[in-house]
């Protein structure tokens, strides 16, 4: 069997681990103070890494501490004489340390994320030290060395972008570019904030020396607290949403656990169809919530199945979930989502097409049994003239079809596995950097 | 256009003119030296000041619910005042703060203040500097004496800030008995307002030594990125967390809508567990949770058929059994949102009693939880003292006899009294809310709501 793309990345980055190890015990370690001091830095860095809060860097601290050791050219207006060997090993062994008492709590140890750090960081390193250290870059004085500094930083930002696409998508078989391109939109948040402070931290280092560490910390702190703060009530909300789009199962309208079982599906067919990480939300939200319009129906629809209704009467449920949802003051995209879901696709945003298309399958394979799923899909392919989008129709049996190839390999986990669940932040696990 | 008080005018005025005086030293040939040397450079005051219009602008055009705390971009003037003479470093604020817009009226009263208080804050902040020597640590990058001597005038800064807040004169000033001293407010102020400020001046620090390095003033300003997106995060979390908070109140309008009854009930019984559970000395964040639990005790009723829920007169077994369904479908709602703690085990148990006769599972004593037999206490008096279709409301003094007639058998006696400590201390004013014009309930409520007059069921303090 060929062997997958993340394993490759693993295989790299022990590699490149390995190497640096043996170049830095056979050469020592120089300038004990500042490896010592960078390594404090980035062991408590990863202390406060937070797994599971869907942000895009659970260690921001650690991310900028090992950048700027890799950028390091001077100390306090020294040279400095370490390599990029001495680096890798460094941050190597800093992000373990730190790990210790994550791996304590039982969160094992997450091979990506720290694959991704060695590799990303051996990157900048490579691309600087041994230049800086032969002298190429003496011209490079003043403002700009530090826009060279912020020009290798993006670079390894883009790399680094493009790695955590490539193993997402080894891993899970979304597709590259929409998932690429997601990770590339994150960048101006946390990834700018972390970029800055990796600059500003080597500049700092070369101006006032090891002060430059603790103090230029605090303000990347702070952002980390406050995006945790931000993360943590977007979860809540969340779960509050979640909720809310229950009451139609309790109220007995629909089956139970069909808002999620939609909401899951229609996620993964928005992420095969390329739709960002704030699409993507709106999406799963108006999904949760696409047949909150019947709370409002005097008796409740058989089965809550609303495909099989007049589409004069789907289109008046859809705008009466519609008013309820706009009630609510969810986004209002999530409210215009769930009132045109009944329309015909062509004039319908995507995110309601998906939402209708995920929806009659879901509706359909419940009905069909055993043979369930295929004849639902058999049924939308013929049915696609005017209510089902074609092309969403076939998003939807590709995801189909690589979640039960992913089923079988990964035993028996398929699109209604926990991954998927609406609470779990497992799901979430290609954004931890 | 609005018209300002006279004395606020004065003030702004009384602001202004020193604000003014201080920017005097700059103008050529003019009678006051500026002190810390005359020697600086025009570009850097006008980088800055750019700089500080750029990010405030910046700021203000992306929807923010809330404002940073302490301004989104001191580090700007700070490190203004860290690097400038004071009548230079002051001059940076002034173009931002007064051309950026306002919100309210009057325009011009209102952009003076924000330029003349700034302006002040920020020359005070750049004199104490240079007093206690900040301009030779550095030029030195001596980083002990600079964080030292930039603390100093951080304090300045803070100090002036909030005593010109604390000055400004109250609109409408509030009644005599309940208006705090003026200087234990301006304490609150200078505390709450000092820690993000501290963060605003160790980063104008930061931008001030690189600024002075030989990377100069690209450098500086890479220590902005980070400070904009804790800014941009904070105003996402409270933009976020206004949204969640409308969506509970909308879960719970739908039941109030369903059951047209109670409307208004599922508030006041949050209410009223709120009081109890402070009566009890909880901690503030149990007290929230318990809050919570009130408001969401009956979302359960989103369940029960509305035929029911509306119905006059007494019901059959039958129905009485369907409607006491409704706090396991609260339950089943909300055992998923994990911010609410207890309250989930509030929202299953509320109708359980002390002596084993309640429902869904008839727990005795002990075996309720605790949040629980607060949110049934709370219940039962908001039921009493409101209308119902079976009942009409009952006076506050004889809605809690009745709960301390049957403290032990239905109700725990510890929260009855408690709540009748609580009610007796501060009264029972049942909130009207803003989307309701009618007064919410209480025994006070006029025969506004039409509804049929039901004979009260047997058992005291039968709710459904």
């Amino acid at each position: 069997m060929r062997p997958r793309l993340h394993t490759v990345v693993h295989l790299c980055a022990a590699v490149l681990a390995a190497g640096s190890l043996g170049a830095t015990l056979y050469n020592g370690v120089e300038q004990r103070g500042a490896a010592l001091a960078f390594g404090v830095l980035i062991a408590v860095g990863e202390l406060t890494r937070r797994n599971g809060t869907r942000i895009r860097e659970a260690a921001p601290l650690a991310a900028a501490g090992s950048l700027s050791y890799a950028l390091l050219g001077e100390t306090a207006g020294r040279p400095t004489q370490h390599g990029a060997a001495q680096v890798v090993t460094v941050v190597l062994a800093a992000s373990l340390l730190g790990s210790v008492p994550h791996v304590g709590r039982g969160g094992g140890p997450a091979l990506d994320p720290s694959a991704r750090r060695v590799l990303t960081v051996g990157f900048a390193a490579v691309c600087f030290q041994p230049l800086y250290n032969r002298g190429v870059f003496d011209g490079w004085g003043g403002p700009a060395h530090a826009l060279l500094l912020l020009a290798l930083l993006c670079l390894t930002a883009l790399c680094d972008a493009v790695l955590a696409a490539a193993l997402a998508h080894s891993r899970t078989g979304w597709p590259f570019l929409p998932t690429l391109r997601g990770e590339l939109r994150a960048v101006p948040g946390i990834g700018a904030a972390v970029i800055a402070t990796g600059a500003v931290m080597a500049l700092g280092v070369a101006v006032v020396g090891l002060w430059a560490l603790p103090v230029f910390s605090v303000p990347l702190l702070l952002a980390q607290l406050s995006y945790r703060r931000y993360a943590a009530v977007r979860a809540t909300y969340r779960q509050t949403i979640a909720s809310l789009a229950r009451a139609t199962e309790i109220a007995g309208y629909t089956p139970a656990g069909h808002a999620r079982r939609v909401a899951g599906l229609s996620r993964a067919v928005g992420r095969d169809l390329g739709l960002t990480e704030p699409e993507l939300t709106v999406l799963e939200y108006a999904a949760l919530m696409h047949d909150i319009g019947q709370l409002s129906l005097v008796d409740p629809v058989p089965d809550g199945a609303t495909a099989v209704l007049p589409v004069t009467e789907q289109r008046r449920i859809a705008l009466l979930g519609g008013a309820v949802v706009r009630q609510t003051g969810v986004d209002p995209r999530v409210a215009a989502i769930v009132e045109r879901q009944a329309d015909p696709h062509r004039e319908q945003p995507l995110a309601a097409r998906i939402v209708r298309v995920v929806n009659a399958y879901e509706e359909k394979s419940r009905e069909g049994g055993p043979g369930g799923p295929l004849t639902a899909l058999e049924e939308l392919r013929l049915g696609t003239a005017g209510a089902y989008a074609p092309e969403v129709v076939e998003a939807l049996a590709r995801v189909l079809s690589r979640n039960t190839e992913g089923a079988r390999e990964h035993g028996g986990r398929s699109w209604r596995g926990p991954r998927t669940g609406l609470s779990d932040p497992g799901r979430g696990w290609v954004t931890h950097g | 256009m609005e018209a300002l008080p006279a004395r606020a005018r004065a003030y702004v005025a009384c602001v202004t003119v020193p604000a003014l005086l201080c920017l005097l030293p700059l103008v050529p040939g003019s009678p006051v030296p500026p002190p810390g040397g005359a020697r600086f450079s025009w570009w850097a005051v006008a980088l800055l000041a750019a700089l500080y219009a750029g990010c405030e602008h910046l700021a203000r055009s992306r929807p923010a619910a809330a404002p940073h705390p302490g301004g989104a971009f001191h580090p700007v003037l700070l490190a203004g005042a860290f690097l400038l003479p004071p009548p230079a470093a002051a001059l940076v604020a002034l173009p931002g703060a007064l051309l950026l817009p306002v919100e309210r009226r009057p325009y011009p009263a209102r952009r003076l203040w924000r330029a003349g208080r700034l302006v002040l804050a920020v020359w005070a902040a750049g004199r104490v500097h240079l007093a206690v020597g900040g301009r030779e640590a550095v030029a030195d990058c001596d980083v002990p004496g600079a964080l030292g001597t930039a603390g100093a005038a951080v304090l300045a800064f803070c100090l002036v800030l909030t005593l010109l807040d604390g000055g400004f004169p109250a609109p409408g000033a509030l009644p005599r008995g309940r208006r705090i001293s003026a200087p234990a407010a301006w304490w609150r102020l200078f505390l709450r307002s000092l820690a993000p400020i501290t963060v605003h001046g160790l980063a104008g620090l930061m931008m001030a030594l690189l600024w002075r390095s030989p990377y100069g003033p690209v450098a500086a300003l890479l220590v902005l990125p980070p400070m904009g997106v804790s800014w941009w995060a904070f105003a996402q979390y409270h933009r976020e967390r206004a949204a969640h908070q409308a969506t509970i109140r909308a879960l719970v309008q739908a039941v109030d809508i369903k059951d047209g009854y109670t409307r208004g009930h599922s508030e006041r019984v949050g209410r009223a567990s709120m009081m109890i559970a402070r009566e009890l000395g909880m901690d503030d964040e149990r007290v929230e949770v318990l809050r919570f639990a009130g408001i969401l005790h009956d979302v359960g009723k989103l369940g029960v058929p509305t035929r029911l829920l509306t119905k006059d007169g007494p019901l059959t077994p039958e129905e009485r059994r369907v409607i006491e369904l409704h706090p396991e479908y609260g339950h089943e709602m909300v055992r998923g949102i994990s911010f609410l703690g207890e309250a989930r085990a509030a929202v299953l148990h509320h109708h359980e009693r002390l002596d084993g006769t309640g429902y869904p599972y008839g727990l005795s004593g002990g075996q309720i939880p605790e949040s629980a037999r607060v949110v049934a206490v709370a219940d039962a008096f908001d039921a009493m003292t409101s209308n119902r279709s079976y009942s009409r409301a009952r006076p506050v003094p004889v809605a809690l006899e009745e709960l301390r007639r049957c403290a032990g058998a239905h109700f725990d006696p510890r929260m009855v009294a408690a709540l009748v400590r609580a009610i007796g201390r501060a009264g029972w004013h049942p909130a009207v809310t803003a989307d309701d014009p009618r007064p919410a309930g209480g025994d006070t409520r006029p025969d506004a709501v039409p509804g049929p007059v039901a004979p009260a069921v047997g058992r005291p303090g039968a709710r459904r």
